[in-house]
């Protein structure tokens, strides 16, 4: 028997709601199948199962709010048969069923938390207790309590994370040629975004520089091979979310640009999935857009490094031959973890990334 | 005042003596030698051999003197020594005691009280451990008392002495230098159970030698956060179903404590009437606790095993909450 648990879905959730079973006792589910959709603080997620198996019970009901590491549910794993068959009734204590009846609650759609899994009055109790005046998680509520996650996120992080920043000019004239060129052919939708190009950056430096990307967890460093970028994403009514686009690294332009307006969308809408939110290796954020020269942002724990884009902006540059001119430039920044790697290091991650973004037809 | 479970019986039969020429002692050795347990010391001096009477080792045959002298209008109160040795007076108590009301077509009644020692927990091997208050419960004509208090043990024989019926007291031998304070209004009913402790999720019912465990067994729940109610049967024939079921209904869980041993034992007895009077009320299936089925042992560590402890309710309780 497969127990599926609630995941961790961010470093700063200890517990999440359960809005809804997109699965039943029977059903087949594969490996990153949707087969939930959890309320954290942050957003409604849609949480992925990480293993093939057969839906044997659904242990939570939707409207629950339950810790991290809690059963949601049991599985049969592939090949394997249900061991004792059901012993024909279910254990319902006879209070629970007088009671449930007269609360017009229906006990089969109950979980038992009684001696052997029987029903009992405390379980209807806790039912009627859901289901009287469940109060809509309000949007100030939701708000205030994603506030209070950023809050205890970027206090723990400037607790426990020694950050050092380092920044460098870009020059983007090859960059914004090349992305004119390369979208004069395409249609208004399939355009890409210098995002797109950033994050395929990104991810390509952080081949050479691994210290950057990965987790540190229990006082070490773990490396992980994948660039998982976290894109951090201002929501509308305030704070920001940043879901991950899986394996940057070897995704062609085309691909990241799709995933990162999927990713946009869907994060805007609450549909997220419960992977993107629990394994980024690294954030970016771009405050380009607002206007801002540059970004020095604060790591996401158990993340190790950030990387921020300001706005690329028409500046005085000197070119290749000492000349004077007039080019855009975008500074990037790198804040980074100093337990696990030394400004050395991130000096030369930030001149790959330059080099990387000068030679947009390699990205 | 703070007396023992001993003194508040031997205050209750010198009452009775004193104040009734009717009634009188019988039974081994409650004369010159006091009483095995020492209750009736000093009586034989006060009242004199004919109201403390010495007899043979003949349970058949004293107790039988016993229901004569009732039939005969005397008040006798008839001490067996210990349960062990009433078997042999069984025929008495149950074929004539028991009957004669109803085999005389109501001419005439048995207004008998006959007292014995019962338990285990002594060291006194398999032959002198019986727990066996059920048999007797089991027989209709006859009232069964279990005073397991000093209040009850103080009480309880002016009421069971003024039944007009056979009455048998069953005094726990492990309950005798049981101390505490005797109330001022220790009189009491032989008819109801008592709540000993108030509680709220679950209900712990015990008579007897039993009640003490329970009520330590009550603390320590107490202690790990679990509110237990403790119910003294205190009578356990006829079983005041109304008190036992009012409590099961308030709590939903029950848990019954008896020295005797599980099979056909009280303790079956009070989880039959709770699961036909409270079925729908019942949270969890009701538990017993008994002593295992075996003869009692004699090596000490053995006959603790053997027999209800307050470990073993406390466990059994914590399992019914899942705790």
């Amino acid at each position: 028997m497969l127990e599926f648990k609630l995941p961790s879905i961010g470093s700063d959730m200890d517990e999440g709601k359960l809005l809804e079973w997109k699965i039943k006792p029977g059903d087949r589910v594969k490996k990153g199948q949707v087969v939930a959709i959890v309320d954290t603080s942050k957003a409604a997620v849609d949480v992925e199962i990480w293993f093939d198996g057969m839906v044997h019970e659904l242990l939570i009901e939707p409207g629950e709010t339950i810790p991290v590491g809690t059963v949601l549910a049991t599985l049969l794993a592939p090949g394997e048969k249900a061991g004792a068959p059901p012993a024909g009734r279910r254990k319902v204590s006879p209070a629970a069923r007088k009671h449930a009846e007269a609360l017009g609650i229906d006990v089969d759609s109950l979980v038992g938390r009684g001696p052997g899994g029987a029903v009992t009055l405390a379980d209807v109790d806790a039912a009627a207790a859901q289901r009287s005046p469940a109060k809509p998680a309000a949007v100030s509520d939701r708000q205030a309590e994603m506030r209070k996650a950023i809050a205890a996120a970027m206090s723990r992080s400037k607790r426990e994370i020694p950050h050092y920043y380092l920044s460098e000019a870009i020059a983007m004239e090859r960059a914004q040629a090349w992305l004119s060129e390369a979208n004069a052919g395409r249609p208004i939708t399939g355009r890409l975004l210098m995002a797109a190009l950033q994050l395929k950056a990104v991810a390509l430096a952080l081949k050479k520089y691994p210290e950057m990307n990965g987790f540190f967890r229990d006082g070490a460093f773990q490396p992980v091979a994948a660039a998982h970028i976290g894109v951090a994403i201002s929501m509308r009514q305030g704070g920001l979310i940043a879901p991950a686009i899986h394996d940057v690294g070897e995704k062609s332009l085309d691909e990241v640009m799709r995933d990162l307006a999927d990713l946009v969308k869907r994060a805007r809408a609450g549909s997220l999935k419960s992977s993107e939110m629990s394994d980024p290796t690294i954030t970016v954020t771009n405050l380009g857009e607002q206007g801002v020269e540059a970004v020095y942002g604060v790591i996401y724990p158990p993340q190790v490094a950030l990387v921020g884009f300001g706005r690329i902006a028409p500046r005085p540059w000197v070119d290749a031959v000492g000349g004077l001119c007039v080019a855009p430039v975008l500074t990037a920044s790198l804040a980074a973890d100093h337990r696990v790697s030394d400004g050395h290091r991130g000096a030369l991650f930030l001149a790959e990334l330059r080099d990387w973004l000068q030679q947009p037809e390699k990205l | 005042m703070k007396i023992s479970y001993r003194e508040a019986m031997r205050q209750a039969m010198h009452e009775a003596l004193a104040g009734d020429p009717r009634v009188f002692l019988m039974g081994e050795d409650v004369g010159k030698y006091g009483g095995t347990y020492a209750v009736s010391k000093g009586f034989i001096e006060e009242f004199g051999p004919e109201r403390i009477r010495d007899t043979p080792l003949s349970e058949l045959g004293f107790v039988g003197a016993g229901i004569g002298a009732a039939l005969g209008g005397m008040r006798p109160i008839v001490e067996v020594m210990t349960v062990n040795f009433s078997l042999l007076a069984l025929d008495q108590i149950v074929n004539t005691a028991a009957v004669l009301r109803h085999m005389s077509g109501g001419q005439f009644s048995v207004p008998l009280v006959v007292r014995m020692a019962t338990g285990a927990g002594r060291q006194l091997a398999a032959q002198h451990s019986h727990s066996l208050e059920n048999w007797y419960a089991h027989i209709p004509g006859i009232r069964v008392l279990a005073p397991a208090t000093i209040g009850d043990a103080r009480g309880m024989l002016a009421p069971a002495l003024a039944d007009p019926d056979p009455v048998i007291i069953f005094e726990h031998a492990q309950l005798y230098n049981l101390e505490g304070e005797l109330a001022d209004d220790w009189q009491c009913d032989i008819a109801h159970a008592a709540v000993r402790r108030e509680g709220s999720q679950v209900s712990v019912f015990a008579y007897g030698g039993c009640l003490p465990k329970a009520m330590q067994a009550a603390a320590e729940l107490a202690d790990a956060g679990i509110d237990a109610e403790v119910v003294d049967l205190r009578v356990l024939r006829p079983l005041d179903t109304e008190t036992i079921a009012a409590s099961v209904r308030k709590t939903h869980r029950a848990v019954v404590v008896d020295e005797g041993w599980k099979s056909g034992s009280l303790a079956a007895e009070v989880v039959a009437r709770i699961v036909e009077d409270c079925f729908y009320d019942l949270d969890a299936p009701p538990v017993r606790v008994c002593s295992a089925e075996v003869p009692i042992p004699y090596a000490r560590h053995m006959e603790e095993a053997a027999l209800p402890q307050p470990a073993k309710i406390v466990a059994a309780v914590k399992e019914l909450l899942n705790a």
